[in-house]
């Protein structure tokens, strides 16, 4: 194996995010350690759906739907007194699978405008279960009495197991993806995205790969969203609100598109922005106070002039591969 | 007499009130280049789409090596062996020479559905693509991005990737368009190389590359095929000549 500049640069941002932990108890800032946290989640999130969009040209406007179904998968079970990790977290990668399967089973056939319609329409179905359904809390959410119990293996209340436990998956499914987009299946699903009509014509149907591909990202973003019902040991509808996939669409575009470090990037400059805007006590109060307003400015720019992402300020890919 | 390799029978396809294919009865026999001509506007692309399976036909039937086609999406037909090249290049553009081909080869070894391995290191489909690119004389241009070829090396992509699917019949929608006379020139000798071995139907507007490679012409006007023949036959035709190869020469 031979490592491009750009996988180096990765390699060097997962040690920097290794080196968290120990960072933040030596400046006393365990906060910081939640919001990594929360960006890596963010990241497994927005890497799962830059398989899909990235990849595959698929600009699913309904992303958050798997974000909350496994949310959804973890709080329901706690809320019966079932807190195994192996089953909520198996249960909500399997519902979000199916119900992926549903949605792309529908949508997938579309394109375009349609497509971005149709699994938005789906991902407000699913909010609005969520609301209506007073069992688990409705409009208010639902408490996560306990979170995710894994015997001995891991404790997730100890904040450093839980954060080394998400880098670890974190680090699992960057490379799974890198493998699946560099396999057949990925160049399958590259090619329709490239030349639907080109890849019809030598002899292959996009439609089963895509699906796949829809589920597959469906099913990651489960365990996403598995991993922050536990982050917030809280969750509400919100988890699936349409503005949640907007901003997952935004890490994707903002640390670019099709690119294996860019969703981490994404997730990492969107999340820290957000933080520092608000929070950052050298900023004046006019910043803190219309703190969206300064976010939106910086984003645009972003996408203006780095057309490619963050990742696309990164030094060129040499060889064959994507990195 | 050779055996029918392609046939369309009473084939209809219209677009509103324009009858585009108009009862078009076709026969391509195994191993001949069946050049089709006609006039702009004459419903060639209609036809060969038709032919593809891009389009779906009103009425009538095809036949692929004696099997009815007529239901079958383009990706089954083009797994069957019926390969096509575009009017307007179709290709890869962000994927290199090489890839655009590999990719062909894969799309014929089964089903891909295999996660894990790195397509771009697996020999069963870069060493055929590459002898492909070397055949048609694009070796050396392998590793460049697609997009960057000249149009003319654009074009030989595509026939190359039409050949990496290893087909019993190529459709070529118009393989010299918008090339200057070098370009085309080169290719109709490459064409004139798989004269005979491979069975050839050719779409094509430039007279010099129809005469010079066809064993028999069908003249399409209007949607109907006026005249079917040998190129003598159909330079002699009277009704061509009216219809269509008065206004060119």
């Amino acid at each position: 194996m031979n490592f491009s500049a750009r996988t180096l640069i990765l390699l060097g941002f997962l040690l920097l995010l290794a080196a968290v932990p120990a960072l933040a108890a030596a400046f006393k800032e365990p906060f910081y350690l939640d919001l990594f946290r929360r960006i890596m989640i963010f990241a497994i999130a927005a890497l799962s759906l830059n398989l899909i969009l990235g990849y595959g040209g698929m600009v699913s406007f309904g992303h958050a739907a798997y974000l909350g179904v496994g949310a959804y998968a973890v709080g329901i079970l706690a809320h019966h007194g079932i807190h195994d990790g192996f089953l909520q977290w198996g249960l909500a990668i399997g519902a979000s699978a199916l119900v992926a399967l549903v949605i792309g089973a529908v949508s997938v056939r579309t394109s375009g405008i349609y497509f971005i319609m149709i699994t938005l329409a789906f991902t407000q179905m699913l909010y609005y279960l969520g609301i209506s359904i007073k069992e688990y809390g409705g409009d208010d959410g639902l408490r996560l009495a306990k979170l995710s119990q894994f015997g001995d293996l891991v404790d997730l209340s100890n904040p450093t197991a839980f954060y080394y436990l998400v880098l670890g998956l974190l680090t699992l499914l960057l490379l799974l993806v890198q493998r699946l987009v560099n396999s057949r299946f990925g160049m399958v699903i590259r090619a329709a995205k490239s030349n639907e009509a080109r890849t019809r014509a030598i002899g292959l149907s996009p439609y089963p790969y895509r699906l796949a591909a829809f589920v597959i990202a469906g099913a990651i973003c489960g365990l996403a969203g598995a991993l922050l019902v536990n982050q917030t040991a809280y969750l509400t509808p919100d988890f699936m609100n349409w503005t949640r996939s907007g901003e997952l669409m935004f890490m994707v575009i903002l640390g670019g598109i099709g690119t294996t470090a860019g969703p981490l990037l994404g997730a990492a400059a969107l999340l820290l922005l957000e933080d520092l805007l608000q929070g950052w006590s050298l900023l004046p109060t006019w910043v803190h106070r219309y703190w969206q307003l300064y976010l939106g400015i910086i984003l645009v720019l972003v996408v203006l002039f780095a057309k490619r992402g963050l990742a696309g300020l990164l030094p060129e890919r040499k060889g064959g591969k994507d990195g | 007499m050779a055996e029918t390799m392609l046939e369309a029978r009473a084939l209809h396809k219209a677009f509103g009130a324009l009858a585009a294919t108009d009862g078009v009865d076709f026969e391509v026999r195994a191993g001949e280049t069946h050049a089709i001509i006609g006039p702009n506007g004459a419903g060639k692309t209609t036809f060969i789409s038709q032919l593809s399976g891009t389009l779906r036909p009103d009425r009538g039937q095809i036949f692929f090596a004696g099997e009815d086609i007529t239901s079958l999406a383009a990706p089954a037909r083009s797994l069957k062996g019926l390969a096509r090249s575009f009017q307007i290049t179709s290709i890869y553009r962000d994927f290199s020479t090489l890839d655009n081909v590999a990719l062909a080869v894969q799309a014929n070894a089964g089903h891909s559905f295999h996660f894990w391995r790195a397509a771009r290191d697996e020999k069963e489909l870069r060493e055929p693509a590459r002898a492909i690119l070397e055949e048609v004389g694009l070796g050396a241009r392998a590793e460049v991005v697609a997009a960057n070829l000249a149009h003319g090396e654009q074009r030989q992509l595509e026939i190359a990737m039409a050949l990496a699917t290893r087909p019993r019949l190529l459709l070529l929608d118009e393989p010299v368009a918008g090339m200057g006379t070098e370009e085309s020139q080169r290719m109709v000798e490459f064409l004139a190389t798989l004269k005979g071995r491979q069975t050839i139907v050719l779409v094509e507007h430039d007279m010099d590359a129809v005469f010079s490679l066809a064993d028999r012409i069908s003249v399409l006007v209007y949607g109907r095929i006026i005249a079917s023949g040998s190129p003598e036959q159909i330079r002699a035709n009277p009704e061509v000549r009216a219809a269509y190869l008065g206004e060119e020469t």
